[in-house]
């Protein structure tokens, strides 16, 4: 019995105190020492840190930290150094010779050379990465001169080729452990060895990832901070509240709900910075399968363009983060063209279509019904597709809103079941790497997701897409890409609506944090306390 | 052998049979959803191409029929290998046992705090029916009963965290702090406080309207009156008669829900950012990890048998009649 009372004391002392504990004002972090520390959200948590195997956004976020390419880009893509310090290129546009970093060393002390780029290029990329293998497929040889220097030698001119050495696209990967193996289950992937800055110290997962300094990084007195806490935060509310209360220092991309957005960066001590995404430029938009009725007429897309009020979407979607589109091509993607007309917000002319294609109203004053399958990316795009909703009521267009989860939605993306959806891929800076693929004939891929998923084909938009790629001046460039871009606003496979500016925020005691064209992506080298 | 353990290896045996139908089940179920981990990677990366899908395929066994999957899968469960999840690199039974003890801390905490809290509010309500604390109490729990979990969840972040700055939003500790030994502990209780609670008073509410309603019922039994005729006091006549009998409903329906709660943790750990078993079901669904999703479903399907076991044999000691009708 006294053992009995024993324990109820116990209990009830171990109980309150608990609860004592829990009402004591919250201790501010890292009290237990002084190290230069940035908390920042991870969302969702990555699958892995291995980015050879995984271009998840939060991957790329977490291991930009860890891996390194050849190349940085300044914010107008002009190429900076990264583990190659300089760089040639032949005047025929077909010999690359990149000259490496000598002193740049491996996570686990072992040296980084030549060897290690002619592996990953040729090797490991072409295996396992869809978007590396599109761009070194053009490489005749790829061969270490020396211990320090690359070369790659070009089957054919490829004009974009400099800018495959970002680090999502061509990260470096360890040869010496790579080398011989299967790279899908090799034991390293949970163990991540990069150049980079910051090297993996702990990941608890499911709560937190917890980088810390590469005291032997190659670049003099770089890193500057002592650590990196990415803190996995599922819910939004949670996320908003974090930054709030100063527990984390930077969110970025959709981390934070966009109608959050300005009320956090009005809070005094964090700052909206939208600089930094011109690497990804997304345009939201909406794909038509060009395969159905009544999405094969050109009417009948040209019509939904003219229904569509670009402004309203940029305020009322995406909060004035973004302005309206007026093409494929994003105005931050190389060989815009700003001559190209867009479609002027005008329902008569959207119902002057329709009445030409004989879609007459019923006496619901509906013409036809169509079904939008939602992005399940977040809140913003279900308010996307509820907005197209009521737009295209208003010119007799009824929409039935499909709700799909990730896995679903990407299943009948890329096996065309779908008459509209919504998607904002990344353009990667060129229209070569990131634009071409959407409308080139070659790559309608069933069962393929991004690929040309509206089966939309024209030769003459073929043809100019591969003039693009492989001219090598930059005015025939252009020329080619602006001749593009207005067939395609003239056929609209796509309704093309904001370019959306992604949102960071970040706490004002940092400085340096944001400064190539992939931002949050970047190292991190040169971030610090200011 | 005695009744007790002959009843308890009886259960055991007809688990078995049932987790394994419910293991088949699952398999089958989670494969009728559109999409499949290939799926799921390419369009997070945002790109891919026939070659990365067919990798992927193949290295995640789809390529083979859903008969020769589900044989593998049965025969590595036979094995007690619950599989590797390709999308995390690790294998299942790594990733459960990482996140296991964080939903058990949570949702044996809800459970202790919901049952306790529940009890006592539904015996205090009963002994004063028809006044206004029974009023207040009957209020309450229909309060916490009818309103969203994760809705309390927010509010209580917004309350406790924003407003009052109590205790914190999110998380399991405080990451980067190093704290160590009682501290630590300290740390992990003042992050438990919230998420426990929110959990916890849906089941509260439960137990406090069902330990009312029965212990009203009881109250009128001929053997309280016989108690009472004896002179015996108040006190002993509710606890040892009153309440002793009408929590035996309360019993059985907390065997159910102890493994239900690992359902409702999905919610909290979520809006917690707890780090537990039920948000890596959730991601494992949304990601279409069909590996991890089944061995959660393994997991909290052996859990939910260990509670009726646990709960039948509770039954046997509060109520001696179970013993001697075995």
């Amino acid at each position: 019995m006294n053992d009995l009372t024993m324990n109820r004391r116990t209990v009830l002392l171990a109980g309150s105190a608990s609860l004592l504990a829990g009402l004591m004002p919250q201790m501010t972090l890292a009290q237990s020492n002084n190290a230069a520390r940035m908390n920042v959200i991870a969302f969702p948590e990555p699958p892995t840190l291995f980015i050879g195997l995984d271009q998840n956004g939060s991957t790329q976020t977490v291991s930009g930290k860890i891996y390194e390419s050849l190349l940085s880009y300044d914010f107008d893509f002009t190429p900076k150094p990264g583990l190659a310090e300089s760089w040639d290129v032949s005047e025929d546009g077909l010999t690359y010779t990149f000259h490496l970093v000598k002193t740049a060393k491996w996570h686990d002390g072992e040296p980084f050379t030549a060897d290690d780029v002619v592996f990953t290029t040729k090797e490991f990329l072409m295996e396992v990465h869809p978007r590396a293998r599109g761009i070194f497929q053009n490489c005749e040889t790829i061969e270490a001169v020396d211990e320090h220097t690359v070369r790659f030698t070009l089957k054919q001119p490829f004009a974009p080729f400099l800018m495959g050495f970002e680090m999502s696209t061509a990260p470096m990967i360890p040869a010496h452990l790579y080398r011989g193996t299967d790279f899908r289950t090799n034991p390293n992937n949970n163990k991540p060895i990069g150049t980079g800055p910051f090297k993996l110290a702990e990941w608890n997962r499911g709560s937190y990832i917890r980088l810390e300094k590469n005291p032997d990084y190659h670049g003099e007195g770089e890193p500057h901070l002592d650590e990196i806490i990415f803190q996995i935060l599922p819910d939004a509310g949670a996320r908003a509240v974090a930054i709030e209360q100063g527990q984390v220092q930077q969110a970025q991309f959709f981390d934070i709900e966009m109608f959050d957005i300005q009320r956090l960066s009005e809070l005094g001590n964090i700052q909206l910075i939208t600089k930094g995404y011109e690497f990804y430029a997304p345009v939201a938009r909406i794909e038509f399968n060009t395969r159905v009725e009544p999405f094969n007429d050109k009417r009948f897309r040209q019509a939904i363009c003219h229904a569509l009020d670009k402004q309203l979407f940029a305020d009322a979607i995406f909060f004035g983060l973004g302005k309206p589109a007026t093409g494929p091509i994003s105005n931050r993607t190389r060989f815009y063209d700003a001559d190209v007309k867009p479609y002027d917000y005008d329902l008569e002319k959207a119902a002057a279509l329709l009445d030409e294609m004989g879609l007459k109203p019923d006496a619901n004053g509906v013409r036809r019904t169509v079904k939008f399958l939602r992005l399940p990316w977040g809140e913003t795009w279900a308010r996307f597709a509820e907005l197209v909703q009521q737009q295209l009521a208003l010119i007799g267009i009824k929409v039935e809103i499909e709700p799909a989860d990730p896995a679903s939605w990407t299943s009948k993306y890329a096996n065309w079941e779908f008459e509209m959806t919504s998607n904002y891929p990344y353009q990667f800076g060129d229209p070569a790497l990131g634009v071409s693929r959407f409308f080139v004939s070659s790559n309608i891929r069933k069962g393929v997701a991004y690929s040309n998923c509206t089966g939309y084909e024209n030769p003459e938009v073929d043809a100019l897409f591969e003039k693009g790629a492989t001219a090598t001046s930059d005015a025939d460039r252009q020329a080619a890409y602006s001749a593009a871009q207005k067939i395609l606003v003239e056929d609209v496979p796509m309704a093309w609506l904001v370019e959306v500016d992604f949102p960071t925020l970040l706490d004002k005691g940092y400085e340096d944090v944001v400064v190539s064209a992939i931002g949050v992506n970047e190292t991190y080298r040169k971030a610090r306390k200011a | 052998m005695s009744s007790p353990l002959r009843a308890v290896l009886s259960r055991l045996v007809k688990s078995v049979a049932v987790v394994l139908a419910i293991v088949l089940l699952n398999f089958l179920l989670i494969r009728l959803a559109p999409g499949d981990p290939a799926s799921v990677m390419a369009g997070q990366a945002g790109a891919a191409d026939q070659q990365f899908m067919d990798q992927l395929r193949e290295q995640f066994g789809l390529d083979k029929s859903i008969y020769e999957q589900a044989w593998i899968y049965l025969k590595g469960i036979a094995q007690g290998d619950l599989g590797f999840s390709y999308r995390q690199n690790t294998a299942v039974w790594q990733l459960i046992a990482e996140r296991l003890p964080a939903t058990l801390l949570l949702t044996v905490s809800a459970f202790i705090f919901a049952l306790i809290a529940g009890v006592v509010m539904g015996a205090i309500a009963a002994m004063n029916a028809g006044r206004s604390l029974d009023f207040i109490i009957s209020v309450v729990s229909l309060v916490f009963y009818a309103t969203p979990l994760f809705w309390i969840g927010l509010m209580s972040i917004l309350l406790f965290s924003v407003y009052l700055g109590w205790l914190p939003a999110f998380g399991m500790m405080t990451v980067g702090a190093g704290y160590t030994g009682w501290d630590h502990v300290l740390d992990v209780a003042r992050h438990l406080v919230l998420p426990a609670t929110t959990l916890g008073l849906f089941y509260m509410a439960v137990y406090a309207r069902m330990t009312r309603a029965s212990m009203l019922e009881v109250r009128d039994m001929d053997f309280v009156r016989t108690a009472r005729a004896k002179g015996l006091k108040s006190g002993p006549i509710v606890r040892r008669h009153i309440l002793r009998n009408a929590i035996l409903p309360i019993i059985t329906l907390a065997g159910i829900q102890a493994g239900q709660l690992v359902g409702g943790a999905i919610l909290t750990e979520t809006v917690f950012g707890w780090p537990g078993i039920g948000r890596l079901a959730f991601d494992a669904l949304l990601q279409r990890d069909y590996q991890v999703l089944l061995g959660v479903f393994l997991i909290t399907s052996v859990m939910v048998v260990i509670f009726n076991i646990i709960t039948d044999l509770i039954y046997r000691v509060v109520d001696p009649r179970m013993g001697a009708s075995a």
